[in-house]
């Protein structure tokens, strides 16, 4: 391996472009690809953070995937979300929490996370989700919710959830169309947030969505909601 | 506490070179069975044999380090494999019983 490819690639990933490096196992010839340049078959194993053997053009390769850190963006400074946020730095997580309430969004209630008090949709011009990136809404108000999540939808974010009841959801729904998204945009949204498991406390609402969220980022399917018990 | 940073072992093998010294990473192509590092795992080794991260339990780390050596001497890549049987791992102190493949290259 080059020098020059290592910097490269620290540079790219600084940049928080996925890359992989793909090598010739014959004869150790090296090329670098990005997410943005990579043929297909590659450009999903950067997707899927999966490094491993590849045979391309009848050559059998290796295929090193790197990419930048995942990040969970959650917006709403609430209960739940002291739970969540250093349940997800935990996961590998850079997590951020976004509430303009300066009275939930304080340094005493969550320490070590970066907080932003900026209105949600300014927060996440800032911030530019990519496919590396987790936006969770917690605060069941619209006026902060719908913003996220429609910034959100406009990005490569690889989980969007929502919190609320399916009564909420549906009304979320049916507002977020009249902003002009389609069904196959608005099934990018978990909504209720989080798997299934019966969960009351706050805690146990953070664990059910740090599980939905790591299913997705691992391409496991979960069943349908309506499904689960 | 973050996940293991692979990328930073890039980085400090980039920074080992640059300090005048050999470098040769190890990475995990292939696993097969019950192996500890998936495929990207990685090992960095010096000149002098120091070590950073792992491609197993440590129970092929000796062995990749001795290649390691020879890959820095004369710069030829080395695809090595390994099938941990279960009496070996248990007198190692692990129980994985699986196999690997790990591709050694020198940093030039």
């Amino acid at each position: 391996m080059k020098l020059d490819t290592i910097d490269h690639i620290q540079a790219l990933l600084a940049d928080r472009q996925g890359v992989a490096l793909v090598t010739e196992l014959a004869d150790g010839a090296q090329q670098l690809f990005t997410r943005a340049d990579a043929p297909a078959d590659i450009r999903t194993a950067i997707e899927a953070d999966r490094s491993g053997e590849m045979e391309i053009e009848g050559r059998k390769c290796f295929v090193l995937v790197r990419n930048p850190p995942p990040r969970l963006l959650i917006v709403g400074a609430v209960h739940i979300t002291q739970g969540l946020a250093p349940m997800a730095a935990l996961a590998g997580y850079d997590v951020t929490v976004i509430d303009p309430r300066r009275a939930f969004a304080t340094d005493q209630r969550f320490p070590d996370v970066h907080l932003r008090t900026d209105w949600p949709d300014e927060a996440l011009l800032v911030l530019k989700p990519d496919f590396r990136t987790a936006i969770v809404t917690l605060t069941h108000d619209p006026k902060l919710d719908d913003p996220a999540l429609i910034a959100a939808l406009r990005s490569d974010a690889f989980y969007i959830g929502a919190l609320g009841s399916r009564k909420t959801h549906a009304a979320r729904l049916g507002r977020l169309r009249r902003e002009g998204f389609d069904d196959a945009a608005l099934a990018r949204i978990h909504g209720p947030a989080g798997i299934a498991i019966g969960a009351k406390t706050p805690a146990e609402i953070a664990v059910s969505v740090l599980a939905e969220l790591t299913a997705r980022r691992r391409g496991v399917d979960l069943p349908p909601k309506q499904k689960q018990p | 506490m973050k996940e293991a940073a692979e990328d930073d072992l890039l980085a400090t093998a980039a920074a080992w070179k640059r300090d005048g010294q050999d470098v040769a990473i190890a990475t995990v192509i292939a696993t097969w069975g019950s192996s500890p590092r998936q495929a990207g795992s990685q090992l960095i080794v010096d000149g002098e044999g120091h070590m950073l991260g792992s491609v197993s339990g440590g129970c092929v780390e000796g062995a990749v380090i001795r290649e390691a050596m020879e890959v820095m001497a004369d710069g030829r890549p080395r695809l090595l494999d390994f099938g941990i049987t279960n009496e070996q791992a248990w007198e190692v102190g692990l129980a994985c019983g699986g196999k690997l493949q790990v591709y050694v290259e020198r940093v030039e």
